[in-house]
C-alpha cells in the first residue's frame, strides 16, 4: 500500500514537472517577460537582477525569454521526431510480427543495420546530407529511433500475435489491417507510452548537442543547446546564459525521463523495481 | 560454440554491408548536384570543374560500379583523398582518432569501473527512502547534458585553482601527466550518465542475483556475507553488465564528439565538425565508416565474450 502511494507520488510529480513545462514552452509568447530577439548594447552580460530575472546574454537579449522559447523550440523539434520515429518504427515492428517470414527478415535486418551506427554519429551524417536546420535535427532524431521502437514493440507483438484472441478474430474473418490495429496495438499502449517518454528525455539531450555543435537551430532562433554554445565563448565574464541554458535541458530531459520510469512502474508491475 | 559464432559472423557481415551500403549512399541522397554544393563551399562553380571533380570522386560511373571501388578501395585501406587538403583520408582519422579513443576509454573506465561498487553498494541499502534518493539521482545522472557538465567543471576548476591546465590536448608520449591533467574533466563529464546507467544495472542485477537458489546454498553451507554478494551474486549479475558496456561505447563515441568541443581537443569531433563545414563529403563518409565498423566489431566480441562467460547462450 506504502510502495503503490509512494509510487503515485513520483508519477504525480513527474507529470506536474512536465506539465510545467510543457505550459510554459508553449505559452512561450505570453509568458516572456521579452522579445527574444530584442538586443541591447547598453544591457549587455548581465547577472539575474530584477529586471532581467536570469540575467542577459552577449548581445543583451533576455536570457529567461530566450529558455522559455527555446524550450518551445526544443519540445517541437523532439516531439515531432520521436512521433514520426513511433509512426514508422511502430508500423515496421507491427508489420514484421504480424506477417512473419522473409518481410520480417528484411525489416529487421534494415532495422539491425540502422541500429548499428552510434547515435549521434548517425545524426551528424544525416545532417550532413540535409543540412543544418532544426527540421534536419528532427529528421535525424526520427531516423536513428525508428529502429528502437520497431524492435521494441516486435517482441510483444510477436507473443500477442499467437494468442487466442488473435486467432480468434482471424477465424471470424476480420482483416489483417483490423486485427493488427484493434487487437495488436491496444496492447502495446503501455509499453509505447514508456519507451516515448524516455525516448523523448534522450531526444532533447540528442537535440541540444546537435544544436551546440551548430548543426541544429541556427542563430538567431532561441535554442537551449544553441544558447549554451554561444554562452561558452563569455564563460568566465558572465556564465548566466550558459548556465541556466543547461539546467533548462537537464529539467526538460529529467522531467520525460523521470514520467517514463514512474510510468513503467504504474502500468506494468511485473518490471517494478527494476532499472 | 562454434555454431553460434558462424551465426554471429553472418549477421555482422550482413551488418557491415548494410553500414556500407548506407555511408555510400550519403553523398548521392544530398539534395541538388553534390559536386557543386562541394565546390561551392570553397571555389567558383563552373562546369569544367564540376565534370573534373565528378570525375574525381568516380561519380560518373553507375552506381554498382562506383559501389564495388569505393568498398574495393576501403577494405585495402584506401578511403581516398580529402578533397581539399590532398592528403590522404585514412591518414587524417587515425591522427584525430587517439585523442577521441583515449577520452573514450577513460571515461569507460571511469564510469563502469565505479558503477560496479555503487551499484552494489545501492543493492544493500536497497527500501525505503534511499532507494527514491538513489533513483531519482540516477536519472539525474543519466539527463545531465555532458557537454553542459563540462562547462561547470571548467568554471568551477578555474574558480578554485586557476593555474589548472584544463583545456586543449597533447599527446600522452609527449606528456603523461598533462595528457591526464587535461583528460580529467572530459572525462568526469563524459563518464557520469555512464556510471548513472550502469550503476542502476549492476543494483538490479545483483538484487536479481541476491535472490536466487545458489546464495541461498551458499549462506546456507556457512560461507560469508563478502563472499555470498561479491563472488556468487557479483558474478553472475555482471552478465548483463557486460553487454551494455557495449553498447556505451556508441554513446561515447557520440558523447566524445560533443564534450571534445567544449574542451577544445583535436579528436574526431573537430575532424568532422570541420569537414561538414567544408562540405567535404568524403571525408564525412569515411570518418562515419570508420567510427561505426569499430562500434559493430566491439559489440560482436562482446556478444562472444558474452556466449564464453554465460553457458546458457552457447548451448541455446
Amino acid at each position: 500500500m506504502m510502495g503503490t502511494l509512494r509510487r503515485n507520488k513520483l508519477l504525480t510529480f513527474a507529470l506536474v514537472l512536465v506539465a510545467l513545462q510543457v505550459v510554459l514552452a508553449l505559452g512561450a509568447a505570453w509568458i516572456a517577460p521579452y522579445d527574444p530577439m530584442a538586443q541591447s548594447v547598453a544591457r549587455r552580460l548581465r547577472g539575474p537582477s530584477e529586471l532581467h530575472w536570469l540575467g542577459t546574454d552577449q548581445l543583451g537579449r533576455d536570457v529567461l525569454a530566450r529558455i522559455l522559447h527555446g524550450y518551445r523550440t526544443s519540445l517541437i523539434a523532439c516531439t515531432l521526431a520521436v512521433a514520426i520515429a513511433l509512426f514508422a518504427g511502430g508500423t515496421l515492428g507491427l508489420v514484421a510480427a504480424y506477417y512473419r517470414g522473409w518481410l520480417d527478415r528484411v525489416i529487421m535486418r534494415s532495422m539491425d543495420v540502422l541500429f548499428a551506427f552510434p547515435v549521434m554519429l548517425l545524426a551528424i551524417g544525416i545532417i550532413a546530407v540535409l543540412g543544418p536546420h532544426t527540421w534536419s535535427a528532427s529528421v535525424a532524431i526520427a531516423v536513428v529511433y525508428t529502429p528502437i521502437f520497431a524492435r521494441l514493440l516486435r517482441g510483444p507483438a510477436l507473443v500477442i500475435c499467437e494468442s487466442e484472441y488473435v486467432t480468434g478474430a482471424r477465424a471470424i474473418g476480420a482483416s489483417d489491417r483490423r486485427i493488427i490495429l484493434s487487437h495488436v496495438l491496444p496492447n502495446l499502449a503501455s509499453v509505447v507510452l514508456v519507451q516515448t517518454s524516455l525516448l523523448l528525455s534522450a531526444a532533447i539531450l540528442v537535440e541540444a548537442s546537435l544544436s551546440f555543435l551548430g548543426l541544429g537551430t541556427q542563430p538567431p532562433t532561441p535554442s537551449l543547446g544553441l544558447m549554451l554554445s554561444e554562452g561558452r565563448n563569455f564563460l568566465l565574464l558572465s556564465p548566466w546564459s550558459a548556465l541556466f541554458a543547461g539546467f533548462a535541458i537537464l529539467f526538460l530531459s529529467f522531467g520525460f525521463n523521470l514520467l517514463g520510469d514512474a510510468l513503467r512502474d504504474t502500468l506494468d508491475p511485473r518490471l517494478r523495481g527494476q532499472p | 560454440m562454434k555454431r553460434l559464432l558462424l551465426t554471429r559472423l553472418a549477421d555482422l557481415l550482413v551488418v557491415l554491408f548494410g553500414v556500407s551500403v548506407i555511408v555510400f549512399l550519403m553523398i548521392r541522397l544530398i539534395p541538388g548536384d553534390a559536386v557543386a554544393i562541394m565546390l561551392g563551399a570553397n571555389t567558383e562553380v563552373t562546369p569544367e570543374r564540376v565534370a573534373e571533380m565528378r570525375a574525381r570522386l568516380g561519380l560518373d560511373r553507375p552506381l554498382v560500379e562506383q559501389y564495388l571501388v569505393w568498398v574495393g578501395a576501403a577494405l585495402r585501406g584506401d578511403l581516398g583523398t580529402s578533397i581539399w587538403t590532398g592528403r590522404p583520408v585514412a591518414a587524417e582519422i587515425l591522427t584525430h582518432l587517439w585523442p577521441t579513443l583515449e577520452l573514450t576509454l577513460l571515461s569507460l573506465a571511469l564510469g563502469a569501473g565505479l558503477a560496479v561498487p555503487v551499484g552494489c553498494l545501492m543493492a544493500q541499502t536497497r527500501g525505503g527512502g534511499a532507494d527514491v534518493a538513489m533513483r531519482v539521482g540516477a536519472i539525474a545522472g543519466l539527463t545531465i547534458p555532458s557537454f553542459w557538465l563540462g562547462i561547470v567543471l571548467i568554471l568551477t576548476v578555474a574558480q578554485l585553482a586557476p593555474g589548472f591546465a584544463s583545456l586543449g590536448y597533447v599527446p600522452f608520449n609527449e606528456d603523461p601527466v598533462g595528457n591526464l591533467q587535461r583528460m580529467l574533466l572530459p572525462s568526469i563529464a563524459l563518464a557520469l550518465p555512464i556510471l548513472a546507467n550502469l550503476s542502476r544495472l549492476v543494483r538490479s542485477a545483483m538484487l536479481d542475483a541476491l535472490g536466487q537458489d545458489y546464495i541461498r546454498t551458499a549462506r546456507a553451507k556457512g560461507a560469508g556475507e563478502g563472499l555470498v554478494v561479491y563472488k556468487h551474486a557479483l558474478r553472475n549479475a555482471l552478465i548483463p553488465f557486460i553487454t551494455s558496456v557495449g553498447i556505451m561505447t556508441g554513446y561515447l563515441l557520440g558523447g566524445a564528439i560533443v564534450v571534445e568541443q567544449v574542451f577544445a581537443i583535436p579528436g574526431l569531433g573537430r575532424l568532422i565538425l570541420g569537414a561538414i563545414a567544408e562540405r567535404n563529403y568524403p571525408l564525412i563518409q569515411a570518418t562515419i565508416l570508420v567510427v561505426t565498423i569499430g562500434f559493430v566489431l566491439v559489440n560482436f566480441l562482446v556478444d562472444l565474450l558474452y556466449g564464453f562467460i554465460d553457458p546458457r547462450v552457447r548451448t541455446s
